[in-house]
């Protein structure tokens, strides 16, 4: 029997993945094996298969994805730090046919721009927002971020996360769930295929919601590993946010149809 | 002849927001201009015209609405008030380096700090030299008038569509609050969203299906091509002050002393001037329009032509014979008066400043 090369294999038929359009052939600018790229291709796949590339516009935070723009190939704005929201606001005010995101990380939804994002949900905007909780500051290289665990050594929390002191972390999607103006609040993961296709599921929900016109927010967080900043390798660094993250940011739906889920 | 109306400079404003065409304004509340989103909510412009009108929660929301929606090529516009713009300046950095038209109203009050709610002229330096953070500029479009400021909202709107890049009206108190005759223009129509997406192919609106998808943003992490953009800008800016510089003058001709001054000033050293040359002397009043980019050139023909003395009067202490001195170059006495924190001074005061600094000095 004639051994079977990589030619053999690679045909139309044999194809069960493709990547999509949506994403840009620039390599990510992520470490390898952080939550971010899959996140970022969950939300190109959902716009691709919702044929709405076209009529997508997308804003970008400040942190570790502050060049999204780069990576996702839609329209894009890149926000000022925090600020995404109300960027998101006006685009869908004065074009409520097109289909609007945000893309924001913990420091950047749930510090700085604290204001924007409560607002912006309690307004009722008709927008997605994606919320990557890593809860540290990545980019700026592992400072405490608002999501930080209590006792969670961080570049600024070095003996550990005292909340007497320095705060306790904050639960932002329930906040936001309990606001009149969200329509869909889950929290969700993609560390391993089954998160991945529960949040691909969650995603186009929220996106799904938007081209029904839902009234308000479709809001996801997605609890994500930082192996660099929490100083782990990839795969530990995914069985330590299931031990530690999960049992804090409970996985799940908080809100469906304006209505919170009794959990 | 449009139509006549008696109303405040703030109305005006909100008035000619509307028929100017525009399609967002997004305001907070604050003294002295209250009366810009007060008077859209009660006009219903979304019945009107279909502009869009909201309250956001801060001015630093208000400022990135203006990011987001200019940011999609439709005509936005807020308005605030000195501690109000302070909070801008962020933004408005932002939107100058991702090159997003916009128009600001800064209806100035009396600083520092939350200062009071009286007229003043003390936010020049933050207009003109930039405010925010970065090597940028602001189109500065002074109105002195009720007129004026319904005249230069569409004025603002060309300008800033013109060269892809934030402008701002700056009055302060007296004119925001005062009323006055104006005349309205006609009711321009709103672009429709074929018209936004064939005119601005900047805009992010949704990727075309033909063509690229469009990116707006101010970061570029490569300092070779972030400096290459910073040349681009300056570039703009250098446009900007060869075509677009506005300004009047009054009695010039045979002055032999020039007031410079722009807004309320230079209302109040119009009186100034019709005293002194009541006693004989030849003063003339040069107010910039533009404050930035700021009338060089006629400050500099004046003192060729050999001016005795340049009176800067401006309700601060003293911020814009800063770029009077800059044109001057110390070839005449250039001197500086004016009340501030909320004060006004008096035609007489400016007469007797220009008598004892510049004429008797």
């Amino acid at each position: 029997m004639s051994e079977i090369t990589l030619q053999d294999i690679i045909k139309p038929e044999n194809l069960v993945y493709k990547k999509t359009s949506l994403m840009t052939n620039k390599a990510l600018s992520y470490c390898p094996g952080c939550g971010h790229g899959t996140t970022h291709r969950l939300i190109m796949e959902v716009i691709e298969e919702l044929g709405k590339e076209n009529e997508t516009i997308g804003v970008a935070p400040v942190g570790c994805s502050v060049l999204a723009y780069e990576f996702m190939n839609v329209d894009m704005q890149e926000a000022a730090h925090g600020r995404a929201p109300a960027l998101a606001t006006a685009i869908k005010r004065l074009w409520p046919g097109k289909v609007v995101f945000t893309y924001q990380g913990d420091g950047d939804l749930a510090a700085i721009g604290t204001a924007e994002t409560i607002h912006a949900c309690n307004r009722g905007e008709k927008i997605v927002m994606v919320f990557i909780n890593n809860g540290i500051y990545g980019m700026t290289g592992g400072q405490m971020a608002p999501t930080t665990l209590p006792g969670m050594k961080t570049a600024t929390s070095p003996y550990g996360r005292d909340v007497a002191t320095m705060g306790n972390p904050l639960k932002m999607t329930e906040l936001v769930a309990t606001l009149p103006g969200t329509y869909y609040v889950t929290r969700q993961s993609v560390q391993n295929p089954a998160a991945v296709r529960k949040a691909k599921k969650a995603i186009k929900k929220a996106f799904q919601n938007q081209l029904d016109d839902k009234p308000g927010v479709s809001f996801i967080e997605v609890v994500s590993n930082c192996n660099s900043g929490w100083k782990m390798e990839p795969v530990q660094s995914n069985i330590w946010m299931e031990e530690n993250m999960f049992p804090f940011y409970q996985i799940g739906d908080i809100k469906v149809d304006g209505k919170l889920i009794d959990r | 002849m449009g139509e006549l109306k008696l109303m405040k400079g703030n109305e005006a404003l909100a008035e000619a927001a509307i028929r100017a065409g525009v399609d967002g304004y997004f305001g907070y509340p604050i003294t002295p201009q209250s009366e810009v989103i007060e008077y859209l909510m009660a006009e219903k412009p979304y019945e009107r015209t279909g502009m869009v009108v909201l309250q956001a929660e801060s001015e630093v929301a208000s400022i990135n609405m203006l990011y987001g929606g200019g940011g999609t090529g439709k005509k936005v516009m807020t308005s605030s008030s000195s501690p109000g713009i302070s909070l801008m300046q962020e933004g408005l950095s932002y939107l100058a380096g991702a090159e997003i038209p916009c128009v600001v109203a800064n209806v100035v009050r009396g600083g520092p700090g939350l200062g009071d709610i009286q007229p003043a002229q003390s936010d020049y330096f933050q207009s003109v030299k930039g405010g925010g953070h970065g090597d940028y500029r602001l189109i500065v479009l002074a109105p002195s008038s009720v007129q004026e400021m319904s005249d230069f909202v569409p004025l603002a709107f060309d300008l800033a569509f013109k060269y892809r890049t934030p402008a701002l009206i700056i009055s302060d108190g007296l004119i925001g609050q005062m009323m006055e005759k104006v005349e309205l223009f006609d009711q321009m129509p709103r672009l429709t969203d074929e018209e936004v997406i064939k005119r601005h192919p900047w805009a992010t609106n949704g990727k075309p299906v033909r063509g690229e998808r469009r990116i707006l943003t101010s970061l570029d992490l490569d300092p070779h091509r972030l400096e290459s953009h910073n040349w681009h800008l300056q570039a703009k800016y250098k446009t900007i002050e060869e075509n677009e510089v506005r300004f009047e003058m009054l009695h010039c001709e045979d002055a032999e002393y020039i007031i410079v001054a722009y807004g309320s000033s230079a209302r109040i050293a119009q009186k100034s001037i019709q005293l002194a040359r009541e006693k004989g002397i030849k003063v003339g009043l040069l107010r910039p329009i533009t404050l930035w980019p700021f009338p060089k050139k006629p400050i500099d023909e004046l003192t060729k032509r050999g001016i005795k003395g340049f009176l800067s009067v401006e309700m601060s202490a003293g911020q814009m014979i800063e770029d009077v001195k800059l044109v001057v170059e110390g070839r005449t006495k250039v001197e500086h008066f004016g009340r501030y924190g909320g004060v006004i001074h008096s035609p007489e005061q400016v007469l007797e400043a220009l008598e004892q600094k510049i004429i008797g000095g």
